[in-house]
């Protein structure tokens, strides 16, 4: 696999959008109204109602933080917080509008399907409009919808986890997508269930000025395993959108779970995610997670390592070219003894493009016998390009073993003469370069996954040299 | 005419941080021929090497390089690579994350030199085994974390694999011991064609005792001072630059070893 300089393409790939077909829709901006609106809207429990406007509450009373990115260019006055595209899901293929079929059509959906055979929902804007499910799995016990339908049709066991990870005082963004979430996925696994097949989900947003406030819980059982992917793409419109998801992940002791993510939004959208994992005795937490669109990410995948032998890994990429802040990083908090953790984070800025990696390392003082390793490389494709590590560290036992290791390198002129020097054009030793450089991430994608990043880092490398 | 296929310098002026370097070359390496250059340290001669090549920050004040019967004075290296020049690298550049066989396949590509996957690999491993190369090198990221005189073997074997009609080697053979240095010299001797022009930039008279040089040219300060028969490599071993550059030039850093 490789960057073909040849195949570059100007444009934002995705950068389609469909007639809007929405049925339902709330007023734009946020009110105690437009969150009744949607429970109300989606017949749910009192209780989550409750909850929404304790969350809202939460949200009115969090200052906007200011340590990270940028954020001043948000309106939530101007945001559309619930669409609802069909009046109801749907379980066929057969039965999607056809406008917006088209739309998952240039997204590749179907062959995606076809590829794994497996549960395949897709998010369009707010709710999971095509889902279906492998047979064999529900025969095994694994449940998979989206996350409406999980607190449908399995209340108690939804509530008894939904926000327990993330509460909704956690941070102003949990508590917005808290108060206004919609869809998502809800994936269970039962004890000893291996899912061999990857899950996948695809999300993107449509409608002009619309935030997307998808809520994702997965849960784990003891031994179990699951590889949960979702990818996001959204068309360009000439105004901001805002995406605030939250992630909540159980490993139960024993637990394998891998979550996977590509985020290429459009270069207008905030992408503003809580992504966070309890793991427990022995079980392993991956995130694995790509950054390549949005205009401000910030996203610091966590890992709670609760229960002895615990292991999380946190292996992300990301691109900032022109315009485009990626403030990421990831978050190891280690609770109990003999837990390990590893984060390795690959950046590439080019123009104005902005990385940042962010890391939080806490140490409990009963967990002894912790070893931790951190890596984190950026590379810079030209002198305006930027990029900056913050590393916070929080040890409170000796016990503790730390490697962190932090490279900036910039693609230099020996190297490019080097390269040009056995007849590769400087696109060409560029492409080389950077595909060389995300390879550590890109060798832990499924082949479709790897194929569509790479064919994504080809469209945002167009015109990086030269 | 064999003399228009190969490499012609004429007058050649190079400055780089503006400083004159050279200061009208005048060379020509005809197709099938080895010619060695010469000279003291700080004479040009990797000046001349990065400048035959087109590295971008050596500027061409005046003077003209023609190759294969075309003017390449003003092209870009990887124009000029694709004419079929190649040097090897005194100090190889490591390219972290980008393989060896991946970037051996990309460079071929770009040349046009490209073959089919098995060809490739067979082609690949019985060069690396000539040039007594670990076959796994070829997964091995370029020049990253290689020894020294793994960088150069693996220099030899870009060459072997592009195959070009010029190769200029610069000091490919410093930093070798006895045994390193037989196998670079074999590899390149194996490479001798009559289509091919071959320039070995050294200090030292070993490697040449093994290339059999057509010519010898010595560079000082920044010009030809001299060209002669093998011979000239030979008096240069004996009694250093002195017999030919005047006492001035003879200073004890200008010595060959």
């Amino acid at each position: 696999m490789s960057i073909e300089a040849a195949s570059l393409s100007k444009d934002y790939e995705y950068g389609f959008h469909d007639i809007d077909v929405s049925v339902f829709k709330t007023e734009k901006g946020l009110t105690e109204e437009v969150v009744r609106a949607i429970s109300a809207h989606k017949n749910e429990p009192l209780w989550m109602l409750e909850y929404r406007l304790k969350a809202l509450q939460h949200f009115r009373d969090r200052p906007m933080p200011t340590w990270g990115a940028d954020l001043s260019g948000i309106d939530f006055d101007n945001i559309y917080y619930y669409i609802k595209p069909v009046d109801e899901q749907k379980r066929s293929w057969d039965d999607v509008p056809d406008s917006i079929k088209q739309t998952f059509d240039r997204l590749g959906i179907p062959q995606a399907e076809r590829k794994f055979l497996a549960g395949v929902s897709a998010q369009y804007d707010s709710e999971v409009v095509y889902h279906s499910i492998r047979e064999d799995l529900a025969k095994q016990g694994v449940f998979f919808s989206d996350c409406d339908s999980g607190l449908r049709e399995h209340e108690e066991l939804f509530r008894s986890y939904f926000g327990t990870i993330i509460p909704s005082n956690d941070n102003k963004f949990a508590a917005l997508n808290s108060a206004v979430w919609s869809g998502g996925s809800f994936v269970y696994v039962p004890k000893g269930v291996r899912v061999e097949i990857p899950l996948q989900a695809y999300f993107r947003i449509n409608s002009d000025n619309m935030g997307q406030f998808e809520r994702t819980l997965i849960i784990a059982e003891e031994g179990s395993y699951v590889h949960y992917i979702e990818g996001c793409t959204a068309p360009n419109y000439s105004s901001d959108s805002l995406h605030s998801a939250v992630v909540e992940i159980v490993a139960h002791p024993g637990a394998h779970v891998r979550y996977t993510t590509i985020q290429n939004w459009s270069n207008n959208v905030y992408n503003l995610v809580t992504k966070r994992a309890m793991v427990y005795a022995h079980a392993r937490m991956e995130w694995i997670d790509g950054n390549l669109g949005s205009k401000v990410t910030m996203k610091y995948p966590s890992i709670y390592l609760m229960g002895e032998g615990a292991h999380g890994e946190v292996l992300s990429a990301a691109f900032a070219g022109t315009g485009q802040h990626q403030d990421a990083g990831a978050k190891a908090i280690h609770v109990a003894p003999h837990t390990t953790s590893n984060i390795v984070s690959r950046s590439i800025s080019k123009g104005s493009g902005r990385t940042s990696y962010r890391g939080h390392i806490k140490v409990h003082p009963k967990a002894f016998d912790v070893h931790i390793n951190v890596r984190c490389d950026a590379l810079l494709l030209d002198t305006e390009s930027r990029s900056d590590t913050y590393p916070y560290m929080d040890v409170e036992n000796p016990d503790v073993t730390i490697g962190h290791e932090a490279s900036v390198s910039k693609v230099g002129e020996e190297q490019l003469f080097y390269m040009t020097s056995r007849g590769l054009s400087e696109e060409e030793a560029t492409a080389l370069i950077v595909n060389g450089f995300f390879e550590p991430f890109v060798k832990e994608l499924p082949m479709e996954y790897a194929v569509e990043l790479n064919r994504l880092l080809t469209a945002s490398m167009e015109g990086s040299v030269g | 005419m064999p003399r228009s296929e190969g490499l012609t310098v004429k007058n050649l002026r190079v400055t780089t941080a503006g400083k004159e370097i050279l200061s009208g070359v005048d060379l020509s390496v005809p197709a099938g021929e080895v010619h060695a250059l010469m000279g003291p340290n700080g004479s040009g001669k990797s000046t001349l090497a990065h400048t035959l090549m087109g590295h971008p920050a050596y500027t061409i004040t005046s003077g003209s390089i023609h190759f294969a019967g075309q003017d390449i004075t003003h092209l870009r290296a990887d124009q000029r690579a694709r004419l079929g020049i190649f040097l090897s690298f005194q100090y190889p550049v490591a390219v972290p994350g980008v393989t060896v066989v991946n970037f051996l396949r990309a460079a071929m590509r770009s040349q046009g030199k490209e073959l089919p996957a098995r060809e490739f690999m067979k082609a690949l491993t019985a060069e690396m085994e000539k040039l007594k190369i670990d076959p796994a090198f070829r997964s091995r990221y370029l020049n990253d974390g290689f020894s020294g005189g793994e960088k150069k073997r693996c220099e030899i074997l870009q060459m072997a694999m592009l195959k070009p009609r010029l190769a200029i080697l610069d000091e490919t053979d410093s930093g070798l011991d006895v045994d390193a240095l037989r196998i670079v010299a074999d590899g390149v001797s194996q490479l001798r064609n009559p289509d091919m022009g071959v320039l070995v930039i050294t200090h030292y008279y070993r490697i040449l005792e093994q290339l059999q040089p057509d010519y010898v040219h010595i560079l000082h300060a920044g010009k030809i001072v001299a060209s002669g028969e093998a011979e000239l490599a030979r008096t240069i071993e004996k009694s250093g630059y002195e017999p030919i550059l005047g006492p001035e030039a003879a200073s004890p850093e200008a010595l060959p070893v």
